[in-house]
């Protein structure tokens, strides 16, 4: 089933920016949100400034701002990754064991993160790759997986070499088990259901092409 | 608990950490990384330490500098490493440094757990991960859950914003991060501060870290790391 070469062009699909409104659109009115570092910080970029979405951050604040501009950089204020950043009003701060019990206790709606493999059952890899010589480091992805209420991934599908980071089995070292609900790709937007693993949305790409490009059974959910 | 002790020099604050002390050190990278106490730290000369702390140094400074100098024998944090850990780096990779890494969550909560007279705690973070393996697992209301003991430290060094003369102490911002949880789990906590204040300044409502956890306060000007005056720290 998988094709990992191929004589036509593979298929674009959508961009980062496009990706990330795709997900700030899923994102409910009112809701509190934990962006992971890297790609999904970007989905900030595209959260209605009236949608009432408060983001969290892991290192201590609720109602973060955006990225703080020059004259506004405060050392004492940073996100997950010790980025400037600013605060909007209705803002808190909190110690780091709150932080996290706030998202262990099930009090966020929804973390973002990036990955390196998600499993048709929705276990996520994405701390470490794995290899002997890399330096691992965990900081907040395993308590957010399985914290939030909603764990949701964006990713490209493919990997540099062509192959499907939607996989039967993760062979990266695990971040959780069983807590992805959907995958948002620059190819389509995959949902984590008992049924199995629904594609929502196409981007650029038939049906089939999608299934020939996965080894894990999907289903047309398309037409919903 | 003794009442709070102001020193105005840093190097005496830390002066008395004996060799082999476990450290409980403040900080999310550079914010409420208590600098000019770990520079005391390293004039004390105290060695073969173990250092609790989220990262593993930014740039040459602070806890960084602590690392290059060879006093550190293990480190137990969650994120070690990054764009500019490159002391911690070299120390890991010549196999002179000891890692001991902990899911974030489970960090600031074994922390916790050490300060709040909690001797271990079951969690469901890091479940059926490689973090996990050997460690005792249960399942509790369906789902699987990691036993992880508390981390005490003999010693905390802890960055707040401003003391009152007894030692209550009030943060700034995500500087908090570690502080709090810190200040509780350790024989000794030093804090500095930006400045200490009449006792009475500071509205009782707004008291993060009550002095009961506090044993020495220094007051510090603090010296902004390069990389995070120009927001660019990673």
């Amino acid at each position: 089933m998988t094709t990992t070469s191929s004589t036509s062009a593979l298929p674009t699909g959508i961009d980062r920016d496009a990706l990330a409104r795709q997900v700030a659109a899923d994102i409910p009115a009112g809701s509190f949100v934990n962006l992971g570092i890297g790609l999904p910080t970007k989905v900030a970029n595209f959260l209605a400034p009236d949608s009432g979405v408060m983001l969290h951050t892991e290192n201590g604040m609720l109602g973060m701002g955006p990225e703080a501009r020059a004259e506004e950089v405060d050392p004492d204020l940073v996100n997950a990754g010790k980025v400037a950043v600013s605060e909007l009003p209705g803002a808190s701060y909190f110690h780091h064991a709150d932080s996290f019990a706030m998202m262990r206790g099930g009090h966020l709606d929804i973390c973002v993160l990036g990955a390196y493999q998600v499993s048709a059952r929705g276990d996520l890899a994405n701390w470490h790759t794995g290899r002997p010589d890399d330096i691992p480091a965990v900081g907040g992805a395993m308590d957010l997986a399985i914290g939030a209420r909603q764990t949701f991934v964006m990713m490209n599908l493919l990997s540099r070499d062509g192959r499907a980071k939607l996989v039967p089995e993760c062979t990266y070292p695990l971040t959780g088990l069983q807590c992805v609900s959907r995958v948002y790709t620059d190819l389509a937007v995959f949902l984590i259901e008992p049924e199995g693993v629904v594609v929502r949305d196409l981007f650029g790409i038939e049906y089939d092409d999608l299934t020939a490009l996965v080894d894990v059974p999907l289903v047309d959910g398309t037409g919903r | 608990m003794s009442r709070v002790i102001i020193v105005d020099d840093a190097a005496e604050a830390v002066a008395d950490t004996p060799d082999g002390a476990v450290v409980l050190i403040g900080g999310f990278g550079s914010a409420g990384q208590p600098v000019e106490l770990i520079e005391g730290l390293i004039e004390s000369g105290a060695k073969d330490l173990t250092v609790v702390s989220n990262n593993a140094g930014n740039g040459d400074h602070g806890l960084a500098a602590l690392i290059r100098e060879g006093r550190v024998r293990r480190m137990i944090c969650s994120f070690p490493r990054q764009s500019d850990s490159w002391c911690f780096d070299e120390k890991y990779r010549a196999g002179e440094l000891e890692l001991e890494l902990v899911p974030q969550g489970n960090l600031a909560e074994r922390i916790r757990a050490a300060g709040a007279g909690i001797g271990a705690f079951f969690t469901p973070t890091g479940y059926g991960t490689p973090l996990a393996e050997g460690k005792e697992t249960r399942e509790i209301d369906g789902r699987g859950h990691v036993l992880e003991y508390a981390l005490a430290g003999d010693l905390a060094l802890v960055a707040a914003h401003r003391a009152d003369e007894l030692g209550n102490l009030v943060y700034r911002k995500t500087a908090r991060n570690f502080g709090p949880i810190m200040a509780a789990a350790a024989t000794t906590t030093v804090v500095q501060v930006d400045e200490v204040v009449a006792v009475g300044s500071i509205d009782p409502e707004h008291v993060v870290t009550p002095c009961v956890y506090v044993d020495r306060v220094v007051p510090v000007t603090r010296t902004l790391a390069p990389t995070v005056a120009a927001g660019v720290a990673r």
